[in-house]
């Protein structure tokens, strides 16, 4: 399997041998930070455009069908179509506050695309408690949504912002004790160890039951944290117009759309970093052909790959269910998801122990 | 009939009534009214209020009041006049039925009928600062030139108490307090299904009232009725509630053969029916469309769509349009069907009962659907009487969303009984009545005609003078009698429910404001 640190390794000792270290550092800064963003972007055009034909797909239409072959382009002119809206700012508002909620949405969500596995050697920074990172920056988001809500100076908004508030707050413990069950298993909170970790077999399937209650569960509780269908109460359109960003426009709207959509992408790289392997090929113990045959493929396409199925469940259970209300939303969180998420974690925390899990 | 003769009359002296009408016809004077109406209610079981017609006599105001008894399905209707034409005055019924609340606010609004005891005397539809009362005779439509500012005073309200002596004293009063958290919602706003518009007032996501603002698609199509020809008028019964446009135009023909005493030829009938549950089916399954969307479960609504599109391309086929078909006409059907027509029927007939099942897996059972929407926005049978809901809607008073499921299979069953009897009848027939008169003149006096439309009671009265255009013609509407629960079903629900809740009574808004 090609390991994309010789690259990486490549570049960093061609600009050490030709300039200062502070200055190749500064550039590989600014590349890493240029290559994230063109990323960024191009990865919330590909899943708006996803998003559309797979919902088009479950609702018996094409979906965009117009501008480009198979829609293609309508992204893109929808993008350019944002850019050129006016932003309104209304009477009344913090005006500070209202212009930073949408950045301090896009910061939170940029910061951990940034921890992403995307490959062999394909990582920014592998820090030793990068799931920790992860998860602190992914919760600087509800603080924008709060202040987005807070700072429209509009009834919808609040309401919007306090679901979301609440929702949020209860649903990262959640996610977190499903983190941590599988922190457990790896035995290592840093990104990469996790993924090498994986090497025999994915902790989907080495984990026993507990790996698969805490995938499930962790599968709710993102679905929660990202604001979307059955949980997008925060914006509920029929309600609450749209909830914490009714007020917003123009590129602003467009922030948080984008990072509504990167999160889902968010989601679905964690999820698959730590239940299906991150880049890892699919390997069944004692198929060598198999086993070979995997290895040939790419790394990214693996992570993308598992990235964008678990994602198409996210659309699809979004596109099915209706939206909970927000007293069932609380009572699911508090009363069943993280009761039976920390009985999970103490269970694994014996499998590990007892050494009872497979491959240990 | 001549029983209830001798009852009223032994309820109240003073009431004269007329049994030789379609309906038992009490006329009682203003004062003895209100004993009289809580005799009716309580010893006669006359526990429906149908309708409140407002009248203007060109020499006295007053209302026609249609009774409905729910144990013998008796109707009988009483006229009630003003004493004085200056200041028109009535005693309110709202305390005995509480339909009347929206009844006697319509009224009021177009005829000035001041309602004493009535509990919020405001207007219902027209803005607060409209000049003069738009259905009077005497009434000049230049009074009101466009306003181009906002009306002010929405939160101020009144109501008129008649003291021991009969002084009646008018007494203001607020719609919320100062301190309430209200919330706007509407008139565009993407789960109000047309232009309305809901205040509530919140206590954390707790509604604890509803005040709903109607109108601002009001036509004023009963006061437009009354410079039109009867077959002109046929126009209008189907841009009021335009999912049960057939089963409105069908009520509107129905009264008016009754009172030309036309005879409409059996294959008539039998395609008019066909045309109604089509037309209720496509009604429901918009409904159902709706209700899912509100909840947030999209695909449920395209699903709907998806089969609403057979019966619509049944229409086209037969009537030329997809929306508004003016199919029936006085006497009969305009022409007669498709030849394709049984087939068609016959197949979307196979393709929505097949796909009502694929609706039942999708949302019937799902865990969030079944939660977000038992206990919700209940309706006792008491209420649903008191407040005259009918249909699907009245019918249910909990799950009014498996009502219309279960309707909709209903609806399956009679259609595929009248195929049969059309298909024995042959391809082509009689399809209106030879003789219709080409200019119909009504006989002087007045006629009501009730039907089932899609979301319930659909009612029409046609008062004539023998000329060529009637006196007064008036819609008794299901939709605006199901705008007045909202405030009582939605009461200490959540925000979220009042969604719900105004979806699953599933009212169309141009049905409302008419």
């Amino acid at each position: 399997m090609f390991d994309f640190g010789i690259v990486t390794r490549w570049i960093d000792d061609l600009l050490n041998s030709v300039m200062p270290g502070w200055l190749s550092t500064t550039i590989e800064c600014v590349l890493v930070a240029v290559g994230l963003l063109v990323l960024y972007s191009l990865i919330a055009i590909f899943y708006i455009f996803y998003e559309r034909k797979v919902c088009g797909w479950i609702q018996c239409r094409l979906g965009p069908m117009r501008v480009g072959k198979w829609g293609l382009l309508q992204v893109f002119a929808d993008v350019i179509k944002i850019l050129q809206k006016e932003l309104i700012t209304l009477w009344n508002t913090d005006k500070f506050l209202f212009k930073l909620a949408p950045y301090l949405v896009l910061i939170a969500s940029m910061l951990t695309f940034a921890c992403l596995p995307w490959g062999k050697g394909l990582q920014i920074i592998d820090m030793n408690i990068g799931v920790f990172f992860i998860v602190a920056v992914s919760s600087i988001g509800v603080l924008g949504i709060l202040l987005a809500g807070w700072a429209s100076n509009s009834k919808y908004t609040l309401i919007g912002a306090m679901r979301s508030g609440a929702q949020m707050i209860s649903y990262e413990l959640s996610c977190g004790i499903s983190i941590l069950t599988i922190v457990c298993l790896a035995g290592t909170m840093s990104i990469t160890g996790i993924v090498e970790a994986q090497q025999d077999g994915w902790f989907l399937f080495k984990g026993h039951l507990p790996a698969i209650l805490a995938f499930i569960i962790y599968m709710i509780a993102a679905n929660a944290e990202n604001n979307r269908g059955p949980f997008d109460l925060p914006e509920a359109e029929h309600e609450l117009t749209a909830g914490y960003h009714t007020e917003y426009s123009g590129i602003h709207f467009g922030f948080f759309y984008l990072a509504e959509y990167l999160n889902l992408f968010i989601v679905s790289g964690i999820a698959t970093l730590l239940f299906l392997g991150g880049w890892m090929p699919l390997h069944i113990p004692g198929w060598e052909g198999f086993n070979a045959v995997m290895d040939w493929i790419p790394s990214v396409v693996w992570f993308l790959g598992k990235a964008f199925f678990i994602t198409f469940i996210f659309m699809w259970i979004r596109w099915s269910f209706p939206r909970v209300r927000i007293d069932q939303m609380l009572a699911l969180e508090w009363r069943y998801l993280m009761p039976i998420g920390l009985v999970n974690l103490v269970v694994m925390a014996i499998i590990v122990t007892q050494g009872w899990y497979f491959g240990a | 009939m001549a029983e209830i003769d001798n009852k009223i009359t032994q309820l109240c002296p003073q009431a004269q009534v007329d049994t030789t009408g379609e309906f038992p016809l009490v006329t009682v004077p203003d004062a003895q009214w209100h004993d009289l109406a809580r005799a009716l209610k309580t010893q006669l079981h006359y526990d429906v209020l149908s309708a409140v017609v407002g009248m203007d006599w060109t020499d006295a105001y007053g209302c026609v009041y249609y009774l409905t008894n729910t144990s013998t399905h008796e109707l009988l209707h009483v006229k009630v006049t003003c004493a004085d034409r200056e200041n028109p005055r009535l005693h309110s019924v709202v305390d005995l039925w509480p339909v009347a609340n929206f009844q006697e606010r319509e009224v009021y609004d177009f005829y000035g009928i001041v309602f004493v005891g009535h509990p919020d005397m405001r207007r219902m539809f027209l803005r607060n600062d409209w000049v003069g009362y738009p259905l009077r005779k005497d009434y000049d439509p230049a009074s009101n030139p466009l306003r181009l500012e906002d009306e002010t005073g929405e939160d101020y309200t009144c109501r008129w108490v008649e003291d021991e002596n009969g002084k009646v004293t008018k007494v203001d009063g607020k719609v919320f307090e100062d301190d309430e958290y209200v919330i706007n919602v509407g008139p565009q706003h993407p789960s109000t299904h047309g232009v309305m518009r809901y205040r509530a007032s919140l206590d954390g996501e707790i509604i604890k009232k509803v005040d709903v603002v109607s109108g601002y698609i009001h036509r004023g199509i009963e006061k437009m009725c009354e410079s039109l020809t009867y077959p002109q008028m046929l126009l209008y019964t189907e841009r009021m509630d335009y999912m049960a446009a057939h089963i409105n135009r069908h009520c509107m023909c129905m009264c008016v053969e009754k009172a030309l005493g036309l005879e409409v030829p059996r294959r008539a009938e039998l395609i008019r029916l066909m045309m109604d549950e089509l037309m209720r089916l496509s009604s429901h399954l918009l409904s159902y469309g709706c209700l899912t969307m509100d909840q947030g479960a999209t695909t449920a609504f395209f699903y709907g769509f998806r089969e609403r599109e057979l019966i619509y391309d049944i229409f086209d086929r037969t009537c030329g349009a997809r929306m508004s078909m003016s199919y029936s006409t006085i006497g009969g059907v305009v022409a007669d069907v498709h030849e394709d027509f049984i087939k068609d029927v016959r197949h979307a007939c196979d393709v929505i009962e097949k796909n009502l099942k694929e609706y039942h897996k999708l949302f019937t059972g799902n865990v969030i659907a079944v939660n977000r929407m038992t206990g919700v926005g209940i309706l006792t049978k008491e209420d649903a009487i008191a407040y005259d809901i009918t249909g699907p809607s009245g019918r249910a008073r909990m799950d009014r969303y498996m009502v219309r499921m279960k309707e909709m299979e209903q609806c399956i069953k009679i259609l595929r009984q009248a195929c049969d009897k059309l298909e024995a009848e042959g391809i082509q027939g009689e399809y209106c009545a030879p003789k219709v008169p080409k200019v119909m003149k009504l006989p002087a006096g007045h006629w009501y005609q009730q039907v089932e439309a899609s979301r319930g009671a659909f009612g029409v009265y046609i008062e004539s003078d023998g000329n060529t255009k009637p006196v007064r013609v008036h819609f008794q509407s299901p939709c605006f009698n199901l705008i007045g629960v909202v405030d009582l079903t939605c009461k200490d629900n959540m925000i979220a429910d009042l969604i719900t809740i105004t979806a699953s009574l599933d009212f169309v808004i141009p049905d409302i404001d008419r």
